[in-house]
């Protein structure tokens, strides 16, 4: 039987999600374009993807732990607890940059072809997916390094690792999504982007432990703080790599859980509405 | 059955005449105006928006393997409908059925990325064209054949020559085998061996009972490709039926071609307070029957412009520029002792000179040879059309003129074989 498609104003074809589906050909290609075009004609090549967080984990630990004298729980090694930190916030806030600007920056292929849009953004999240994996093979050395210096083992709660994987995941690509179609029109959100990772990466615990905050649990902002979605990721984070030391925080995890999940189903619908329009304002 | 029924297609945009910053509403405006609205007041008309019918109450029907050339005008609304069949825009009224998988081809090379290799951009652009990977390697080795890039595959296609590009890109879409194919004046590219090729391959396309939609200011092309045509003037469809009663009927009658400008007082004219000009104005020789300005056509050109400076040494130029704004040449009046008054010219281009293809005239005046006084841009635009008379090949003619000179071939000696 032939496929029928039908136009007309507003409508929402009803075989989008099955057309999306069967763009997986298109995800993986877009994917792969991007990771292949993101270390043409450098030297050190997928090397940066590890150089980059090594870097700012050591950075990190000289001003937090060092100068600030900020401490983390008890038996947790603080470099790791860092690099954790910062291998979970790098992969948000690329992807999240990714994901606002792939409607933009693929506006050839949207003024010129049809095919799902939803695939652009999806898709625009593997190259930090791709970052993430690298740098976080060097986990095992670091778990070995602190085995013979202070007898640290992980434990069982590795197994949780995918699931705030796909935390900090959805978390990307529902705020990133917004902002996407926000960029089509405003430009002034490509603006804002930056700023808003930057911000977010000192108001979330990368550098240092959410304990120091716990401490200010009776203040009125403190509600707010645990409202971040990212905390609940980040110390969720914590917890599967670092064994037992950092512990389980529900404060965070609920209401990160709960907010992710509604910004994602929310920001599909915008995007679902606004996408036949993107043409008309690229 | 059908394979498409276009119904009553519209299509809006808004232009905006924003007062404070020339482009599109920023966000600020917005946000200020929805504020305003919330708390009762009147938002403030800080931008005018006109309305824009870029497409009205088009409706036809195309038939399964018909192939069906849209012709007209610039800005007739030719892309646009091409956008709204290929789902890239939606009509803002009316419904579009298609039956079957539609493949658009709006550009040679959609989705190319300069810094990959031939071979990674044929997987890419194949996927964006909706192929499936097994098709891609199935056709892989034709399609670097038909491009001709056998030698330059694992080339980034940045260092590709534009011809290599554009070949590229055009094999690779050649190699689609969707059930409606919208294509949309890719003719206007590569070279002429290039494009007797792409003529060939799209017959082939049609002659397997394919339906087409074929864009294309190339009359002759849509001619010897289309068996029907549908032509459109100002976002509205004029008339359907048989090809080249189509284009004998509607193409030739509607010059969009402005013969001439004129302002009538100095005030509203363009320049300044030592000239400004007046009027310019386009005298083609047609032959006998014929209505519009061709590759043969003796084109005069006739300017005037008012003069207030005393005693100077003035005289005028004109740049020729083609679409792409390029100046193809200059011509220069000579000098004139003028005076405060009107001072008129004409200048006449051959026949046989200008290839077909849209120009505009820049006009200069010049004090001394030296000082630009004042030089407006796209001051008249005229098209040129094509004419081959005998010729049975319809790619486009390369080239920026047209001369049609002397040219003699003969059998020499003749040897028995």
């Amino acid at each position: 039987m032939t496929q029928e498609t039908i136009i007309e104003h507003g409508r929402s074809q009803k075989n989008y999600w099955s057309e999306f589906w069967k763009s997986t050909e298109l995800f993986w290609i877009l994917a792969k374009r991007d990771i292949t075009v993101r270390y043409k004609q450098t030297v050190l090549g997928i090397v940066w993807s590890v150089v980059r967080p090594v870097l700012t984990t050591a950075v990190l630990f000289f001003a937090f732990g060092k100068v600030a004298g900020l401490q983390f729980e008890p038996g947790v090694p603080p470099k790791l607890a860092i690099f954790a930190g910062v291998l979970i916030w790098n992969f948000f806030a690329n992807s999240l940059s990714q994901v606002s600007h792939s409607i933009l920056s693929n506006s050839n292929l949207v003024s010129k072809v049809y095919f799902p849009r939803l695939i652009l953004p999806t898709s625009s999240v593997m190259v930090g997916f791709v970052d993430f994996l690298v740098g976080f093979a060097l986990i095992i050395p670091m778990y070995l390094w602190y085995y013979f210096k202070q007898d640290f083992m992980p434990s069982w709660q590795l197994i949780f690792l995918p699931l705030f994987l796909g935390m900090a995941y959805l978390a990307s690509f529902g705020f990133g999504l917004f902002l996407a179609v926000m960029n089509v029109k405003y430009r002034d959100f490509t603006q804002l982007t930056p700023f808003i990772i930057q911000f977010g990466f000192y108001a979330c615990p990368v550098a240092y432990s959410s304990m120091n905050i716990r401490q200010y649990a009776d203040q009125w902002w403190y509600p707010l703080y645990n409202m971040n979605p990212i905390v609940g990721i980040i110390d969720g984070f914590r917890w599967t790599l670092l064994g037992g030391t950092a512990p389980f925080n529900w404060e965070s995890f609920i209401p990160s859980l709960i907010i992710i999940l509604v910004v994602v189903l929310s920001s599909v619908a915008f995007f679902r509405k606004r996408e036949n329009g993107f043409v008309d304002y690229i | 059955m059908n394979a498409i029924q276009v119904e009553n297609i519209g299509k809006r945009y808004f232009i905006d005449h924003q007062k404070k910053y020339g482009g599109p509403a920023g966000l600020k405006e917005t946000v200020v105006n929805s504020l305003q609205s919330l708390f009762g007041s009147k938002p403030q008309e800080t931008s005018v928006k006109e309305e824009f019918w870029a497409l009205k109450n088009v409706s036809f029907d195309v038939a399964q393997g018909d192939r069906i050339g849209i012709v007209g005008h610039n800005g007739a609304g030719k892309s646009t409908l091409l956008k709204v069949l290929s789902r890239i825009t939606e009509p803002t009224e009316g419904r579009v059925t298609v039956r079957g998988r539609i493949a658009s081809l709006l550009e040679v090379g959609t989705g190319f990325h300069q810094e990959l290799t031939g071979r990674e951009n044929i997987f890419l652009n194949g996927a964006i064209l909706g192929m499936k990977q097994s098709e891609i390697k199935q056709h892989f080795d034709e399609i670097v054949a038909f491009a001709g890039i056998e030698k330059f595959l694992d080339t980034p296609v940045k260092r590709y020559s534009s011809g290599m590009f554009v070949r590229l890109g055009f094999a690779i879409a050649a190699h689609l085998e969707p059930e409606i194919l919208i294509i949309d004046e890719v003719l206007a590219v590569g070279d002429a061996e290039f494009q007797r090729k792409c003529l060939g391959k799209m017959k082939d396309v049609s002659d397997s009972g394919r339906t087409i939609l074929f864009v294309s200011h190339n009359l002759t092309a849509v001619q010897s490709l289309c068996n029907k045509a549908v032509f459109m003037n100002r976002g509205q469809m004029v008339a359907v039926g048989e090809t080249g009663q189509i284009i004998t009927d509607y193409m030739s009658k509607i010059n969009q071609t402005s013969l001439v400008r004129e302002w009538t007082t100095p005030e509203s004219a363009p320049g300044n307070d030592q000239v400004r000009i007046k009027k310019i104005e386009l005298m083609p020789t047609l032959a006998g029957t014929q209505t519009r300005i061709d590759v043969r056509t003796p084109i005069r050109v006739r300017f005037e412009f008012w003069n207030f400076v005393k005693n100077a040494k003035l005289n005028l130029s004109m740049h020729f520029n083609s679409m792409t704004g390029e100046t193809i040449f200059n011509l220069a009046s000579p000098q004139l002792d003028a005076n405060p008054g009107l001072i008129t010219g004409e200048v006449e281009l051959p026949g046989n000179f200008l290839n077909d293809g849209t120009y505009t005239i820049t006009m200069m005046i010049v004090k001394d040879a030296a000082t630009v006084l004042y030089h407006l841009q796209e001051s008249i635009l005229f098209e040129i059309d094509d004419y081959r008379g005998e010729v049975a090949w319809y790619g486009k003619w390369p080239g920026s003129v047209r001369p049609y000179f002397p040219f003699t071939i003969e059998q020499a000696e003749e040897v028995n074989v």
